[in-house]
């Protein structure tokens, strides 16, 4: 019954995007389509983040940098023209399973690149490795220091695509070709696939959704929720707190580069400004407005601003807006606008020792706090 | 929960809908369309980063574009009709200028974009313009935005590479060819220092050191030592970012004491103003704008070039520059090929543009062919100086 | 490399390191009260300097220095009264994020006010071209501005916390706040006092430096990045280390260039606070255990 409960608002969603659908064709306003769709691309990584900041209580102040990897590793990929090397066993044989393509660009040049499904694998494998390997050392860290790590993790991944001659330096990488998902889908950006990409956009953020709702209600949910309450409690339940939180960092990092690739694929393109600290900032300001612990929450939020900062509404304070927001959600709402209560899952027996411990555990806790200033 | 949540997405759907512009636009009949097209205004949108990284190319972009319109306006416009000019701010950003660039084709439906002011943004766009039959004139200056060419996309700025080759022609003249090159890493300074590198070959000067250094840079002093230690006869610097002073000052600092040669990234007074005594000697290519006072009265830029620096200097309070120039052209060209072609319709304009041939701007005489996307050669370059804290035309040393 | 080069490329790492290590002691007096690292602190720099260069137009340049600075100063205050005291019982989470929010719109707020163009103050002594000789390096007379201003803010900083009640007070509170509130210091008042000692000294160094870096309005994130992860590398809290640090993270950079390519430089930055996190995130001068950073 609870399960069922649970997926409630996937439908209501899928429902209400028919309908903006439907209501944007009867207006003759499509186009509107365009930055929803480049919204939802975006909320992929907000999403991940709400699950890292909210649940696992580990701030991120580097996501940027795990879009950029699955967005570059994508582009890089599906952009090299491997002509050169058309005879070379390897890459025939990679032909041969469809894993190299021969497609023409918009200028009539033949090229032979990786597809683009191998691109997204290797990109997802990438990130997610990147993720374990910058977990590993970082998650062990506390407050401030664990911000600090993820901020320069996310200015490495910024100075390494700004200066390397493969990633296009400040240009980035254009002429990005679609992503044929099936026989007749496509992720591209062209104007007769709109309506198209849109849907295959929203189908990608509810899977995304059902996935996190499944997580947050599961086992591993619950655990990240009372490591997120009080660590040390959890820690001595017997709480396996570091690989939860390391295993939640890899998934976000992992969510993020999937709205990397598809994003990369839909504009054609991707440069380093998707990688700036700024843009780590922007995913932070959409979690806290949403509501640190609220996945609808962080998805209504992360596509109404966005949507609004691309379509240019911000003006030139769009920068000042995100601050403005961190600003008055952390004084006055830090627990977002959208609130919504997530004990509702947890059974009532559980929750009843769930509190009495945090009971006895903030008692010493307070006092320990204090000393310290 | 799932009630709040139904509540916000409606509000936004509602908020979508009644924000939508001209909702139930019906196609109208060939004669409706002519009456509307002699009193309709001309659409036409521009995107240039007013904020963000490259704002010291956007913000005068913009406001010599909303110059240029008024006053186009208010002598009356093309054939009579008025131009409602859509400015965009990018940020800076692609992503930005992508989904800038949908909205002016798709909604707004213009007839041209001018810009993006730099050429990360203009190649993010390059493909969505021709795809979509919109006429873009950037004011980016990377080569790759005519190269390979697109029939809709065209670009004002000069060439990086008539400015390199005028650079080495005149370190011939000096008998100088061991150089070391310094460049900035955003795409103006990469794309310089590509064309430093290719050209260097053929016109006998050897490039002893090369470095890059970050456009926020603070202090050089470092990477010019190393410069300096390769014992080079002149330093180029390639960037559009105020680290262009720093060059200039760390060097007489450290003692590096060779000519400096800057790209026409330079083209602004501020620079100048801030290397002080440094910049006196600095030699580099340039449009005419910098120096239209001293232009002779037969050279055929000086009209144009005088008038547009009085009215910048007079409605903003501050020096124009080169880069407001690029924007200037790039409206002078739409509005030349308009008239040309007496209508507003994208693929008759796109040819007249590619017609025009001695069209007067700030950045040089433009002629455009369908094989030339730029219109510009070397001769759209004079070679400037510092003298004395102003800008001066160079004159070989006999 | 000759010795004269050498000297030039320590000269050129000691100069940017001073500023990171002024940079670094605005960090850590903030953090020694209030435990937050304050992510605006590299836009008192720019704030400071903006604001000379504006007054220096009506006033002599001393007077608009020092008038900078005070106007700073009292926005530093204004800051802390205005946000961080309403948001005391916050995690240090959720003031981190209120700190880079305020650096992100003081810095929107300079674009506003101030617009998008480099400017700079006049260089105190001499011109842009003038030089002097040092061991056979050359250097601007106002890299000696730069080092000596950076000296006398070290020096007077541990004479204040040393010697002075006021000094000692702030120390108290960032040793045990609870406790120093018992003996009857306002503990309050010592973190707008740190914010505004923090903003002052920032604006300072800015001014200082503004001949030699220029000022634009959006130096401020670079700056604060740099000079926390000089903090850090001295060990937060720790003033006399942030400035062996700064110097030793300065130096680094400028002997990277000498034999790297330059574009490497500001990748080195980043490294060191990544390996210092992972290694060693209590500084390498560490006092407190090391233990009390870290998780399981």
């Amino acid at each position: 019954m609870m399960r069922l409960r649970m997926y409630y608002p996937v439908l209501v969603s899928a429902l209400l995007i028919v309908a903006l659908h439907l209501v944007l064709a009867a207006a003759h306003a499509t186009y509107y389509m365009t930055q929803v769709t480049m919204s939802a691309y975006y909320a992929l990584v907000v999403i991940g983040l709400c699950l890292l900041m909210g649940y696992a209580g580990q701030a991120s102040l580097g996501h940027a940098g795990f879009f950029a990897i699955g967005g570059y590793t994508s582009a890089v990929l599906t952009t090299c023209n491997l002509s050169a090397f058309r005879d070379a066993p390897a890459i025939a044989a990679l032909r041969s399973i469809g894993l190299v393509v021969q497609w023409q660009d918009l200028y009539g040049k033949e090229v032979l690149s990786f597809s683009p499904w191998l691109a997204f694998g290797a990109a997802l494998l990438l990130a997610g490795l990147i993720a374990l390997v910058i977990g590993l050392p970082v998650i062990r860290l506390k407050g401030h220091y664990l911000a600090m790590a993820t901020l320069g993790f996310g200015l490495i991944v910024y100075r390494i695509v700004l200066g390397a001659q493969l990633f296009g330096r400040a240009d980035g990488v254009s002429n990005v070709p679609a992503f044929r998902l099936v026989d007749g889908l496509q992720v591209n950006g062209r104007a007769l696939f709109r309506v198209q990409n849109y849907y295959i956009a929203w189908v990608v953020v509810l899977a995304a959704m059902v996935l996190a709702i499944n997580l947050v209600h599961s086992r591993v949910g619950r655990a990240l929720r009372s490591i997120h309450q009080s660590e040390e409690a959890a820690h001595s339940l017997g709480v396996d707190t570091y690989r939860y939180k390391l295993a939640t960092f890899v998934l976000s990092a992992l969510f993020a580069a999937v709205g990397g690739v598809l994003l990369t694929h839909y504009n054609g393109s991707i440069g380093p400004s998707e990688a700036t600290v700024m843009k780590s900032v922007r995913y932070v300001a959409i979690v806290a407005v949403g509501g640190m612990a609220n996945l609808w929450g962080a998805l209504v939020m992360g596509v109404l601003l966005n949507f609004l900062s691309l379509r240019g509404v911000f003006g030139t304070y769009d920068d000042a807006v995100f601050g403005a927001i961190l600003i008055l959600i952390m004084l006055f709402a830090p627990n977002g606008l959208l609130r919504v209560p997530n004990l509702r899952a947890v059974s009532s027996v559980g929750r009843a020792s769930a509190l009495a411990f945090q009971r006895v555990v903030r008692g010493r806790t307070t006092s320990t706090r204090r000393s310290h200033g | 929960m799932g009630k709040r949540l139904a509540v916000v997405l409606s509000i936004l759907i509602v908020g979508l809908v009644l924000g939508a512009p001209q909702s139930g636009k019906r196609e109208k009949s060939p004669k409706q369309k002519a009456k509307q097209a002699a009193a309709t205004p001309i659409k036409v949108g521009a995107i240039f980063a007013v904020t963000g990284g490259a704002s010291n190319l956007g913000a005068p972009e913009q406001k010599t574009a909303m110059m240029f319109v008024e006053k186009l306006n208010s002598a009356g416009g093309i054939n009579g009709q008025k131009i409602t000019l859509i400015v965009k701010d990018s940020g800076s950003k692609p992503e930005n200028a992508i989904s800038l660039t949908k909205q002016l084709i798709d909604e707004e439906k213009v007839l041209a974009i001018i810009g993006p002011s730099t050429s990360g943004e203009t190649m993010a766009i390059k493909n969505i313009c021709q795809e979509g039959k919109t006429i873009l004139l950037s004011c980016a200056a990377a080569e790759d935005i005519v190269n390979p060419i697109a029939s809709w996309v065209l670009k004002t700025p000069q060439k990086d590479s008539d400015a390199v080759r005028r650079i080495y022609q005149t370190m011939k003249d000096m008998g100088i060819t061991k150089i070391g090159v310094v460049t900035s890493n955003d795409g103006f300074g990469v794309a310089g220092g590509a064309q430093l590198a290719k050209l260097a070959g053929e016109h006998g000067i050897t490039i002893a050191i090369s470095e890059v250094y970050d456009k926020q840079a603070t202090d050089l002093t470092d990477v010019l030592t190393k410069i300096k230690g390769q014992d080079v006869k002149a330093v180029v610097n390639w960037s559009i970012v105020p680290a262009q002073s720093l060059v200039a000052k760390n060097m007489k600092q450290i003692g590096l004491d060779v000519p400096l040669f800057q790209s026409h990234g330079f083209g602004n007074i501020k620079y100048v103003q801030a290397g002080g005594e440094a910049a006196n000697g600095t030699i580099f290519p340039c449009g005419r704008l910098l120096v239209a006072e001293s232009l002779p009265g037969s050279n055929p830029q000086k009209k144009v070039l005088m008038s547009y620096k009085q009215d910048y200097e007079k409605r903003y309070k501050e020096d124009a520059s080169t880069f407001g120039g690029h924007a200037y052209d790039a409206l002078l060209i739409l509005t030349e090929a308009i008239k040309k072609a007496g209508s507003a319709d994208p693929a008759k304009v796109r040819d007249a543009i590619e017609n025009l041939k001695g069209v007067v701007g700030t950045g040089g005489i433009f002629s455009f062919s369908p094989q030339d996307h730029n219109g510009l050669n070397q001769d759209a370059f004079e070679m400037l100086t510092v003298k004395n804290g102003k800008f001066a035309i160079y004159e070989k040393k006999k | 490399m000759n010795f004269p080069q050498i000297v030039q490329y320590s000269l050129s790492g000691i100069t940017v390191g001073s500023i990171y290590a002024i940079t670094a002691i605005g960090f850590n007096i903030v953090y020694c009260t209030t435990g937050v690292i304050n992510f605006a602190q590299g836009e008192f720099l720019v704030v400071g300097a903006m604001t000379a260069i504006s007054l220096s137009r009506v006033v002599p340049l001393p007077v608009a220095i020092a008038l900078a600075v005070l106007l700073t100063t009292a926005l530093g205050g204004l800051i802390e009264l205005v946000f961080i005291r309403r948001a005391r019982d916050a995690s240090v989470l959720r003031l981190i994020v209120i700190t880079i929010g305020l650096s992100i719109v003081i810095r929107e707020a300079m674009l506003h006010i101030w617009d998008e163009t480099v400017r700079s103050l006049p260089y105190f002594t001499g011109t842009t071209v003038s030089t002097i000789t040092i061991l056979g390096a050359h250097i601007s007379p106002q890299i000696l501005w730069v080092l000596g201003v950076s000296a006398v803010i070290v020096t007077a900083l541990t004479l204040f916390f040393r010697f002075t009640t006021v000094g000692r007070a702030m120390r108290a509170c960032s040793d045990d706040r609870m406790a120093a509130r018992l003996c009857g210091i306002n503990d309050r008042w010592m973190v707008t006092l740190s914010f505004m000692l923090s903003a002052g000294i920032g604006a300072l160094a800015g001014c200082v430096i503004s001949p030699v870096t220029q000022t634009q309005y959006d130096m401020g994130a670079p700056l604060a990045i740099k000079g926390f992860t000089v903090a850090i590398l001295g060990g937060l809290g720790n003033s006399m280390a942030a400035v062996v640090a700064g110097l030793f993270l300065g130096l680094l950079e400028a002997f990277t260039v000498s034999q790297f390519a330059a574009a490497y430089k500001e990748v080195v930055a980043i490294v060191v606070l990544l390996l210092i996190l992972v290694f060693r995130p209590s500084g390498l001068f560490a006092r407190r255990d090391v233990s009390a950073l870290r998780t399981a």
